[in-house]
């Protein structure tokens, strides 16, 4: 499976998530939101900025408690909560939010 | 994503009408090469697969008797075929436990019996062709091993250990499943499913102490990797990551801290759950298990406890010592691994806990029993302890408590839909339809009595129902951990 943004193809797997987390741009996270019918606005870059940050440190997307508190501290206490973030990533903001900041997808019982 | 209707949940359980080949299309991902390879199975599809599998099937019959006898004791009396949540949400017949057994029985009648062998059509044997390994792949992956076909079949056949036999001969021809096989190889190097290393986890653990000291004023802690610590905890590390998993963790700390008790985690074994279980692969097992025995000898701790998740429960409870132990460097006063609720169930009728239960006044509570715990082990000293453990703690924590019909929980519950490695995206279709069974139990609670959440002790169980109770019309965080609750109601002594 692949993604094609400006003549170009990146290759996903299965889900549509990014192989080569390098292949990653601004651009073709919006692309990858608009195949799921998606918007990304500034909140939705609050989260995948965050998660990329995290990543980049830890080689592991943040656990829902650190990204909600990340979030609560940065976008304002009443939008640190798991419910704003299902608001913003309806399937999930682990999943979802991963898949559009070009992380590899959360595994195990979650 | 695969479009498909939510089944409309009913006054009553019916049975449906069966639909052959509802469920046809529903397999998951398969692992590819560098996955399989990681857990010791063929990249890919091997040429001589057909006589690799057989092979394996002859070795996997010899070596259990118990398997043998499954296969060759059915009487194909019907008992079975309404109890499985996979046939009652999607109507399909091979989800019928007798009609999944087949797929395997069939198989094994034609390459090992002499009616088979010589004289297949007249007892139904079938050649293991590319037809037959494509519907195994497929049900044996619609197959959660939760046992409860087994809780009514009158010969005991069960139908777990035939679907874990099944994925096992196609890991070993080198078709295994993807979400499976990469967790397994996750935890196997890192340490747990999750893929979280040591800085993460700690970074995380420490965030949760700086919550609970805001919310309560008190300085509890979750310390990692301290040596010389009484207690190892070893929880699923979905109880890091997500919700209402972590809820659980803080309730767990909580007791612990309440109850002055030296403990800690450890970034070694930094996982409960093992998934070696659902693909029937003993080696995969162990090696999972040995991290638990290195990260206790390593820390020098005197007694591991597990965290709320089902199957960890299961291999831990049954198999821990034959695959890991001796655990004769541990103290032999306590049982060997123990249960968390076992811990604050002790805790509880020795009165060493002060609880509040006006804390949960705002919930009314229901139970779900894992089927892991209540079919595939015990907890506590008597029969039946995993029924009574888990509703005691309930009702010493909270006030408004009522069970679920019952022919829907304890020995007869009914799997959450995701269990036996089937927790994966891929298959939300069969998730979603496999929950009908219990949603519907949950409905009438929630109508007769005003239940408002729904306990859990497995991890896999609590993301399965945080998952498909929007699609019935719940709310996601409906579904709680049973330390939740204790964690709500436990009394801290704000001056230590």
């Amino acid at each position: 499976m692949s993604i094609e943004l400006d003549g170009k193809s990146y290759e996903t797997d299965e889900e549509g998530y990014l192989v080569n987390m390098g292949d990653w741009n601004d651009a073709l996270a919006s692309a990858m939101a608009r195949e799921d019918g998606a918007e990304l606005d500034s909140n939705h870059w609050e989260v995948i900025n965050f998660l990329r940050d995290y990543y980049e440190e830890y080689q592991i997307a943040p656990a829902v408690r650190v990204l909600t508190k990340a979030i609560g501290k940065r976008m304002g206490k009443e939008k640190g909560t798991s419910k704003y973030l299902y608001e913003l990533f309806p399937y999930g903001p682990a999943k979802q939010a991963c898949k559009y900041a070009g992380l590899p997808k959360p595994t195990g019982c979650v | 994503m695969i479009d498909f209707e939510t089944p409309v949940l009913k006054e009553y359980p019916i049975i449906p009408l069966i639909q052959p080949g509802a469920m046809a299309h529903s397999k998951p991902y398969v692992a590819k090469q560098d996955l399989q390879e990681k857990i010791g199975f063929p990249g890919e599809l091997i040429d001589d697969w057909q006589e690799v599998a057989i092979k394996k099937m002859g070795e996997l019959v010899s070596k259990s008797r118990a398997l043998m006898v499954f296969l060759d004791t059915c009487v194909k009396c019907g008992a079975c075929t309404d109890k499985c949540h996979y046939f009652l949400g999607t109507a399909d017949p091979y989800n019928m436990p007798v009609a999944r057994q087949d797929l395997f029985r069939d198989v094994y009648r034609r390459y090992f019996t002499f009616a088979g062998k010589h004289f297949p059509k007249l007892v139904g044997a079938k050649d293991l062709d590319k037809d037959m390994l494509d519907l195994w792949y497929s049900y044996f992956h619609q197959c959660s091993q939760c046992r409860r076909c087994s809780v009514y079949c009158p010969f005991g056949i069960d139908t777990a250990e035939i679907s874990m036999a099944a994925r096992e001969i196609l890991n070993t021809i080198g078709v295994g499943q993807k979400y499976c096989n990469e967790i397994i190889g996750k935890a196997q190097t890192i340490g747990n499913n999750l893929g979280l290393p040591e800085p993460a986890l700690a970074d995380t653990l420490e965030g949760l102490e700086e919550d609970i000291e805001e919310e309560t004023g008190v300085k509890v802690r979750l310390p990692l990797d301290e040596k010389n610590a009484d207690i190892l905890l070893v929880t699923p590390s979905a109880d890091f990551f997500a919700e209402p998993h972590v809820d659980g963790l803080i309730g767990y700390a909580k007791v612990f801290h309440a109850a002055g008790l030296s403990w800690t985690l450890s970034s070694h074994a930094s996982e409960a759950s093992n998934f070696g279980l659902f693909i029937g692969s003993y080696d995969n097992m162990q090696k999972i298990s040995m991290r638990i025995r290195d990260a206790a000898l390593e820390l020098g701790v005197k007694r591991i406890v597990f965290g709320e998740c089902g199957h960890a429960w299961r291999v831990a409870y049954n198999f821990l010592n034959t695959l890991a132990g001796p655990f004769d460097f541990l103290d032999q006063n306590y049982p060997i691994p123990q249960n968390i609720s076992e811990v604050t169930y002790d805790l509880i009728q020795r009165n060493a806990l002060t609880l509040d239960k006006s804390a949960n006044d705002d919930k009314v509570l229901t139970f779900h029993d894992s089927c892991n715990v209540a079919r595939g082990s015990r907890m506590g000293d008597v029969a039946g302890g995993q029924f009574i453990i888990p509703r005691e703690i309930i009702k010493a924590t909270c006030n408004h408590f009522y069970d679920m019909a019952d022919d829907t929980i304890k020995e007869a519950t009914f799997c959450c839909g995701g269990g036996g490695g089937l927790l994966t995206d891929d298959l939300v279709e069969l998730r979603v339809k496999g929950a009908l069974p219990r949603m519907e139990a949950l409905k009438q609670v929630v109508d007769n009595h005003g239940v408002t959440h729904m306990v859990a002790i497995c991890a896999i169980c609590k993301s399965q129902f945080s998952k498909v109770m929007p699609y019935y019309g719940f709310e996601m965080d409906q579904v709680i951990s049973l330390h939740q609750l204790v964690g709500n109601a436990i009394v801290l002594n704000r001056s230590e």
